[in-house]
């Protein structure tokens, strides 16, 4: 049994013969997105047109693209709040996003839920809740589900540092190991749960305990979207070939406050400026330029897609309060997940892409 | 139609929808190889194997979470929680991930967990609770409650046919004391109250275990006509039947095994207040367990739990009001 933990950190140099420079630019369209949006947002949310709070994940945007760029059109995944650029891979548009954060009628959620508390469930993503690492056994249970079925599907959720601490953090660990299930756990150790630091939250880096479930733990760079991408994409490949469950750890750091009230007072200065010098759109648009790839064009057409979506949004309707009562029970047939998009040019010349 | 336990009709309507639907996957401790702690699932591994009727690790939070993740993209698992008692160690995942999901994500999580619940056998304060009111509480969930030996069998086929999650609270009290005839094959009973004996003078107006206790109590009070209710399903409340049983007798005493405060007969209590109230001729009157942890022994257990006499005495002090 392949047990073993804390490898080498993923190399970002790997994941290049897996992804032609369309993927690479994905990435980075990705990310640019991500960051885009999130500014947008929080400008809309000092303009008091976000209502409640407001939560990003800038300086964090490889996490969950390189990881949700490797996952199939058929795989479920559980999307937390600093991983917006899953939902912007799997085809959640940049104006429905928006309007979700402004509690419009357009929105994901339709107004019922906020910010980044939202899945698409027509693209296979489950919505997250306020109590993180509840997601690993939504996760932890769709890969049961596809394991009894015999299925070429596999499972992936994001969660954080704190997480760990949790009781549900060892339940879907010691239940994905028993069973073997195709499941991939991202652990997105962005050093801080709220202002808490991580050595006051275990005293073993957590990617050991992967070994004591008795599967793969690895420790990526979460901080390159391309090493991102290795990590996940090795990882499905051994949950999909009956391997079981991968840990990976990406070592990131929350760059931002909690939420948008928070001002950060508790993180040291230089940490935050050791941190800024490893930003992860900087260094995918480094390879790219040395690529020859036009990363300004590329900024441009972010930019215009989000001043579009930005209009769309604000134009939106906000929700009728007439249907609030709506809904609470589902009162006809249970639609399972369906399929969401997997841009991924690997799944375009292989059979993965059909389950 | 064959006569069934009560057990025999929840082991009848699990076997019958593991061969009609292979989307239906049981999930519990100690139900497969063992057949699970009250024999529920006793043989089930050897016609439906271990994936099927799958023994999962000692994790109550692990097996509402999995589910859920399972019923997502497209199982039906029935989970079995041991004692209804631990069900509050996956109590976060049913509450707040299952119960608001469709609310909030317009996705469908079609499960049902089996609750065993309920005391009178010395189980203590861990093995005798009755936590459906807990569920009430939470939106998105629905609550069913069978006393009788049919209505454990259609109920479980509703619930598990049933597109939400579903609280299937089963009395261990009525396992093996209640019996009746139950018809074969695959069957819904619906989320609506029961009308177990009709009357004029007074309702009873009770759930699960205390509907046997309500029917003894009241076959002869001094000779009056007395209704017994039986609300089946929680969540929803048949509001019509309570309404129509207060309309027709006037007098109603509504009987909980579960501790009184916010209780399944509180809410029965605070609808008939507001919308039953021109229909009273006198005050509405409760026999609940009071909050108290059901202690371990008899004398202290039967000291608390509704029984016989205690609801015989509130009707005969209500039908002289």
């Amino acid at each position: 049994m392949a047990t073993h933990t804390a490898e080498p950190a993923a190399d970002g140099a790997a994941a290049v013969e897996h992804l032609t420079t369309e993927d690479r630019i994905w990435l980075l369209r990705a990310m640019l997105l991500m960051r885009g949006l999130e500014e947008r947002a929080m400008t809309l949310y000092r303009q008091g047109k976000v209502p409640g709070s407001f939560y990003d994940g800038y300086g964090q945007e490889a996490v969950s693209a390189g990881a949700a760029f490797a996952m199939g059109p058929e795989d479920g995944l559980c999307i937390l709040h600093r991983d917006l650029a899953a939902h912007l891979i799997r085809g959640v548009t940049p104006a429905r996003i928006l309007a979700q954060y402004m509690g419009r009628a357009t929105g994901i959620t339709g107004g019922r839920d906020g910010n980044v508390h939202f899945g698409d469930r027509n693209l296979g993503c489950v919505g997250m809740v306020s109590m993180l690492p509840d997601m690993m056994l939504v996760a932890t249970g769709m890969a049961m589900a596809f394991k009894l079925r015999g299925e070429r599907r596999c499972a992936l959720t994001w969660f954080g540092d704190g997480s760990t601490s949790r009781g549900d953090f060892h339940e879907a660990m010691n239940w994905a190991g028993v069973q073997r299930l195709p499941v991939i756990f991202v652990l997105e150790n962005n050093q801080y749960a709220y202002s808490t630091p991580v050595d006051k939250q275990y005293a073993v880096d957590p990617v050991e305990r992967a070994a004591a479930y008795g599967f793969v733990g690895v420790t990526v760079d979460g901080n390159d979207a391309e090493a991102m991408f290795e990590a996940t994409r090795a990882a499905r490949e051994r949950a999909l070939a009956g391997d079981g469950p991968t840990l990976i750890e990406a070592v990131t750091m929350r760059m931002h406050g909690h939420a948008a009230h928070d001002d950060m007072k508790y993180v040291p200065k230089e940490q935050v400026e050791q941190w800024r010098k490893r930003d992860p759109i900087e260094r995918q648009e480094a390879r790219l330029r040395s690529l020859g790839v036009d990363v300004e064009a590329l900024r441009a057409e972010v930019k215009a897609t989000i001043d579009a979506a930005a209009d769309e949004a604000l134009a939106a309707p906000m929700p009728d309060p007439g249907s609030v009562l709506d809904g609470v029970f589902c009162e006809g047939e249970a639609e399972p997940l369906g399929s969401g998009n997997a841009p991924w040019s690997g799944f375009a010349t292989s059979d993965e892409a059909v389950v | 139609m064959p006569t069934l336990t009560y057990l025999q009709a929840i082991s009848a309507a699990l076997r019958d929808e593991l061969r009609a639907d292979e989307r239906v996957l049981l999930m519990g401790e100690d139900i497969g190889v063992f057949g699970g702690a009250f024999k529920v699932t006793d043989g089930f591994v050897d016609e439906f194997g271990t994936d099927r009727v799958m023994d999962t690790p000692l994790a109550e939070s692990g097996i509402i979470g999995t589910a859920i993740g399972a019923a997502v993209v497209g199982m039906r698992p029935v989970c079995e929680m041991q004692f209804s008692d631990f069900i509050s160690c996956g109590f976060d995942q049913l509450v707040n991930v299952a119960g608001k999901m469709h609310y909030r994500q317009g996705l469908a999580v079609p499960i049902t967990v089996r609750l065993p619940s309920g005391g009178g056998f010395s189980g203590g304060p861990f093995h005798s609770q009755n936590p459906e009111a807990w569920f009430m509480h939470a939106p998105g969930i629905k609550v069913v409650a069978p006393s009788t030996a049919e209505d454990a069998k259609g109920l479980l086929h509703s619930a598990i046919h049933d597109s939400n999650p579903v609280c299937f609270m089963e009395h261990k009290h009525l396992y093996r004391r209640v019996k009746g005839e139950v018809p074969s094959g695959v069957f819904e009973t619906p989320f609506t109250a029961r009308v177990a004996r009709p009357g004029s003078d007074l309702a009873v107006i009770a759930y699960g275990a205390m509907v046997p206790v309500a029917l003894e109590a009241t076959e002869d009070v001094d000779g009056a006509s007395i209704e017994v209710l039986d609300l089946r399903s929680l969540v929803p409340l048949d509001e019509e039947a309570i309404l129509d049983s207060v309309a027709r007798c006037s007098k109603v005493v509504i009987v909980d095994e579960a501790n009184s405060t916010c209780a399944a007969g509180a809410q029965v209590a605070a609808l008939i207040a507001e919308k039953g109230f021109e229909d009273l001729d006198g005050p509405v009157v409760r026999v609940a367990t009071p909050d108290v942890p059901i202690p371990f022994s008899p004398p202290l257990e039967s000291a608390v739990l509704p029984g016989v006499e205690r609801v015989r005495e509130a009707c005969r002090e209500l039908l002289a009001y």
